[in-house]
């Protein structure tokens, strides 16, 4: 059973041999008996083995030829999700179109993909995952969400009306920066990337930086902590990009931010306990939307206001749009409820965006029939 | 609401185990929170059934950790994406289990914790026949969205319930 890398040639000359896991003590003790030195070189080649195959995998991924080969249950990196996109606009131009809205801290490119029938201006849903940057789940499905709307844009009654009077806006990787850190750095990075006040700690909270309650309870002033608001409201350009967005496009219906984890469906507010005028209508929606979304697989989720149902949270995105006068303003949690928590393994990435787009649906539609 | 002593929550739930959906069992529960949060809270409970028994899959474990050659050392379970060999299987399990002692002694009204990840595990040598694991986890504190390094070290014997030994809380690195 043993394999010669190096087969013995005479005397003098080493041997390279590959020893399977069992034989290893016996031909320990065979060498030591017979006083034949010997070191080890690979302590385990099954690792390398792995490593092989696992650049391999990436290498082929890097050939990402059409929105059809690309493989939507697994995690991507932001050149992949980027490159994605541009292949979906390329291979719908007629439905897809990609915007830049402005640059991050590092300056990477901040995009928005626009799925419009046409018209001028009409009235909008938007879209955003990824805005905290480890919660993978929602970057992943907002990429099968973009596939998704392509493919059944026509034959899907629901999708269909709300193209024919809507145009639907979807920010995949709203934190690129941080996303990327994610990949290269530290895999439990939430925040932007910048750097403030000369602090030794980097990034600001992007959903603590809106203009909404900014700063009151339910943030931290302290740079070094996962929730800091940061210096001023929209102090990060993710956020400044979005609010100039929202207030040059003027015709934004709904607004959905997506997060994980907790499976919940919240509307405003965080920032106070005081309801929101429509809080009827919205917890309502809510309840209508999470019944759909468990329809599938049984996921149970939670809603209500954010602050009654999570935790209290100042200058949180959807407040903001909601003060806008953006009524049907939303945040999901997807899946989990902890168990693997920001390390939802990628074989929930495609039910969890499934059951996900049916709670979306039941959003649009609602927007689309209750248009103001 | 106790006068002068503190919080308490009577509790009943539904344990479903992790590894079978649909075994479950009722629990009811009484949990005390202290006045000023420094000590942990008491926790009393009683189950109405039988946990399932994993004599078998315990000793499978057991025996497979204590036939290695070298001392188990693992890192990143699970990894980026959310995987978690089989091998490393009852590794993680273990540390969710250890986790649970650290999370209790460590929370508040105020606080949700949960085992986010094991960065690095090691086995330490024992003479005795208990298996001994040296843990690094993250946890996830949901209210504050911090990750904290945690150490703790794990006592673990098929027939013996779980110990942990020795616990404590590691600092964050400013860069990360």
């Amino acid at each position: 059973q043993l394999d010669f890398w190096l087969a013995p040639r005479g005397l003098g000359h080493p041997v390279d041999v590959r020893v399977p896991f069992p034989s290893l003590q016996p031909l320990k003790a065979h060498l030591e008996a017979n006083g034949i030195s010997y070191s080890i070189m690979i302590e385990d080649v099954q690792v390398l083995v792995d490593h092989e195959r696992t650049d391999m995998l990436r290498r082929q991924r890097q050939l990402l030829l059409s929105t059809s080969t690309f493989d939507y249950a697994t995690y991507h990196s932001l050149e992949e999700i980027y490159a994605f996109m541009d292949l979906l606009v390329a291979e719908n131009p007629n439905l897809v179109s990609k915007l830049e809205i402005g640059r991050s801290t590092e300056n990477r490119p901040l995009y928005v993909l626009k799925f419009s029938r046409g018209g001028t201006n009409r009235p909008a849903v938007w879209i955003d995952t990824g805005i905290h940057s480890r919660e993978w789940v929602t970057q992943a499905s907002g990429v099968w969400f973009a596939k998704k709307i392509v493919l059944d844009h026509e034959n899907d009654e629901g999708l269909a009306s709300v193209l024919d009077k809507m145009d639907i806006f979807l920010e995949i990787v709203t934190n690129p920066d941080g996303f990327v850190f994610t990949h290269t750095q530290n895999r439990m990075w939430r925040k932007t990337r910048s750097r403030h006040s000369g602090s030794l700690c980097v990034g600001v909270d992007p959903n603590r930086n809106w203009d909404a309650g900014f700063g009151g309870s339910g943030a931290s002033a302290n740079p070094c902590s996962e929730t800091y608001h940061g210096p001023y409201a929209n102090s990060e350009p993710e956020v400044k990009a979005i609010v100039d967005f929202v207030k040059n496009h003027g015709n934004i219906k709904a607004f959905v931010s997506i997060h994980s984890y907790s499976q919940l469906l919240l509307y405003p507010y965080g920032y106070t306990s005081t309801p929101v005028p429509d809080q009827k209508e919205l917890h309502q929606i809510s309840e209508e939307a999470v019944a759909a979304l468990s329809s599938l697989y049984g996921t149970s989720y939670k809603y209500g206001s954010i602050i009654t149902t999570i935790y209290q949270a100042s200058g949180g995105t959807i407040d903001w749009t909601y003060n806008q006068g953006i009524k049907y303003s939303f945040t999901f949690e997807l899946r989990d409820t902890g168990r693997y928590g920001f390390l939802l393994p990628a074989k929930q990435i495609v039910p969890t965006a499934e059951e996900t787009w049916l709670a979306l649906k039941v959003i649009m539609q609602h927007a689309l029939d209750h248009l103001y | 609401d106790i006068n002068g002593v503190g919080q308490k929550y009577h509790l009943e739930l539904v344990l479903e185990d992790v590894l079978d959906k649909d075994s479950t069992v009722n629990c009811t529960a009484e949990v005390l929170y202290h006045l000023g949060n420094n000590i942990p809270p008491d926790v009393q409970f009683t189950i109405e059934g039988e946990l399932k028994n994993a004599e078998e899959a315990d000793n499978i474990f057991y025996n497979r950790i204590k036939s290695l050659e070298k001392e188990l050392v693992a890192e990143n379970i699970p990894d980026s994406h959310g995987n978690v060999s089989p091998e490393m299987e009852p590794v993680h399990l273990l540390a969710w289990v250890a986790s649970g002692y650290v999370i209790w002694q460590n929370s508040t009204e105020n606080t949700k914790f949960q085992l986010a990840q094991i960065k690095r595990v090691k086995q330490v040598k024992r003479s005795d026949e208990y298996l001994e694991f040296d843990y690094t986890i993250l946890l996830h504190e949901m209210v504050s969205q911090e990750i904290i390094p945690w150490q703790m070290t794990v006592l673990w014997h098929p027939r013996h319930s779980v110990q942990v030994t020795q616990d404590s809380r590691q600092p964050k690195h400013a860069s990360e």
